[in-house]
């Protein structure tokens, strides 16, 4: 058996970080709606990911993409203490931004911007890239997600510290931690397995 | 490993009870989870896509690329469990051929041209791709590029695991565990450095 690799061709291919909604093709053929037994629609979580092609590339791995959603979904969605959920997209827009994933920055952005209503800031974020000045508490959110994300980590107490003194307790900072890690999986999904197009 | 072992404590070295433990609790879903991610990855229900021993080796490899040594060990003592062990040493020799300063790699024609960023293309050594075989090899490649350059990723990165006889399953598992341990490894990482910090 040979699978195919799939190379879209005849579109715009997107070229800067936008907030701009985005469509998403893979490479890979998913798996059709009409294959997926209950196995499948377990790991897709919720029932109306089955019309997403991403979604359904990856339910070649159900149980892992279970898993993979659970954990996506507490880090982002769990309102309880924590890091404001505005910070947590932050820290996934940043992650995401020096990582060059154009696709997963447009919807996290537009998630920053909607939970922070500091549209201006996340833009100047995607326009001049995590160096830009976001003000100290972002900045602190923005440099740990950055020394997170880079390889060699760089990550240290010495961020924790930055956190601190910028107001973050305990909680917040692992949320920040957790956020900017969970976006170091998903970019390397989204960047690998299929390219961004624009929308319409 | 006994199945009570959540193995994001262990690699940050967080004991029950502890302040970093009750921070962990209270994302119970994202911790109980990632464990289940971490489950379905190396004691998977089925394996014929991607079997144990290439998930420990790719592991292995991830690992020492992220310099991280308590995954180094856990991954290793994964491998020789699997049957792996003649893989250990020929993987962590092309780990240190490989290890490289990320994320690099080039944007799309247009304005962010100026943020490309040249880095190595790598390719396992010739003599130990008899050793570990043309699928692992591909994959080993495949994590390089996952790891230290994404934004890099093409087709042509996929049609070099289907030519090395990865289907689509077993590229989708593949891309997962890499993608999963960029995260494991950086939680483990940043908890490290919230106990030191504490």
């Amino acid at each position: 058996m040979t699978d195919i690799v799939h190379t879209p061709e005849g579109h715009d291919i997107p070229n800067t970080f936008t907030r701009a909604m985005l469509d998403w093709l893979p490479w890979l053929e998913p798996m059709a709606e009409a294959d997926l037994t209950p196995r499948h629609m377990a790991g897709l979580v919720d029932a109306a990911r089955a019309k997403s092609p991403y979604f359904r590339l990856l339910a070649h791995d159900p149980e892992v993409l279970e898993a993979r959603t659970r954990t996506d979904k507490d880090i982002f969605y769990n309102t309880q203490a924590g890091l404001p959920r505005a910070e947590r997209e932050l820290a996934a827009t940043a992650a995401s931004r020096l990582n060059g994933c154009i696709y997963c920055a447009s919807v996290h952005a537009r998630h920053a911007t909607t939970y922070s209503r500091r549209g201006d800031d996340i833009q100047r974020l995607l326009d001049q890239g995590v160096g830009t000045d976001l003000g100290e508490r972002w900045n602190a959110i923005v440099a740990a997600a950055v020394a997170l994300t880079e390889m060699p980590m760089t990550f240290g107490p010495a961020h924790v510290a930055r956190l601190r003194a910028a107001g973050l307790d305990d909680p917040a900072i692992a949320d920040a931690i957790q956020a900017a890690s969970f976006f170091n999986w998903a970019n390397r999904l989204m960047l690998s397995l299929g390219e961004p197009v624009p929308q319409g | 490993m006994n199945d009570t072992t959540d193995v994001i404590d262990r690699l940050a070295a967080i004991a029950p009870g502890s302040a970093l433990d009750r921070v962990r609790h209270a994302r119970p879903e994202a911790r109980r989870h990632a464990q289940a991610s971490f489950d379905a990855l190396f004691v998977p229900l089925d394996d014929a896509a991607m079997g144990v021993r290439e998930r420990a080796a790719v592991a292995l490899f991830v690992a020492a690329l992220h310099a991280d040594a308590p995954a180094q060990a856990l991954y290793a003592d994964l491998l020789r469990h699997s049957g792996g062990a003649v893989l250990e040493e020929p993987v962590l020799v092309e780990a240190a051929r490989a290890m490289a300063r990320g994320p690099y790699g080039s944007y799309p024609a247009g304005p962010l041209t100026g943020e490309n960023e040249a880095g190595p293309e790598y390719r396992v050594d010739e003599a130990a791709q008899e050793v570990l075989g043309p699928r692992l090899a591909a994959a080993l490649a495949h994590a390089h590029m996952l790891v230290f350059h994404p934004r890099d990723a093409a087709p042509w990165h996929l049609q070099a695991l289907v030519q090395a006889q990865w289907s689509t399953p077993g590229i989708v598992t593949l891309s997962q565990l890499v993608a999963f341990l960029s995260f494991q490894l950086r939680v483990a990482a940043g908890l490290r450095a919230m106990a030191e910090a504490a």
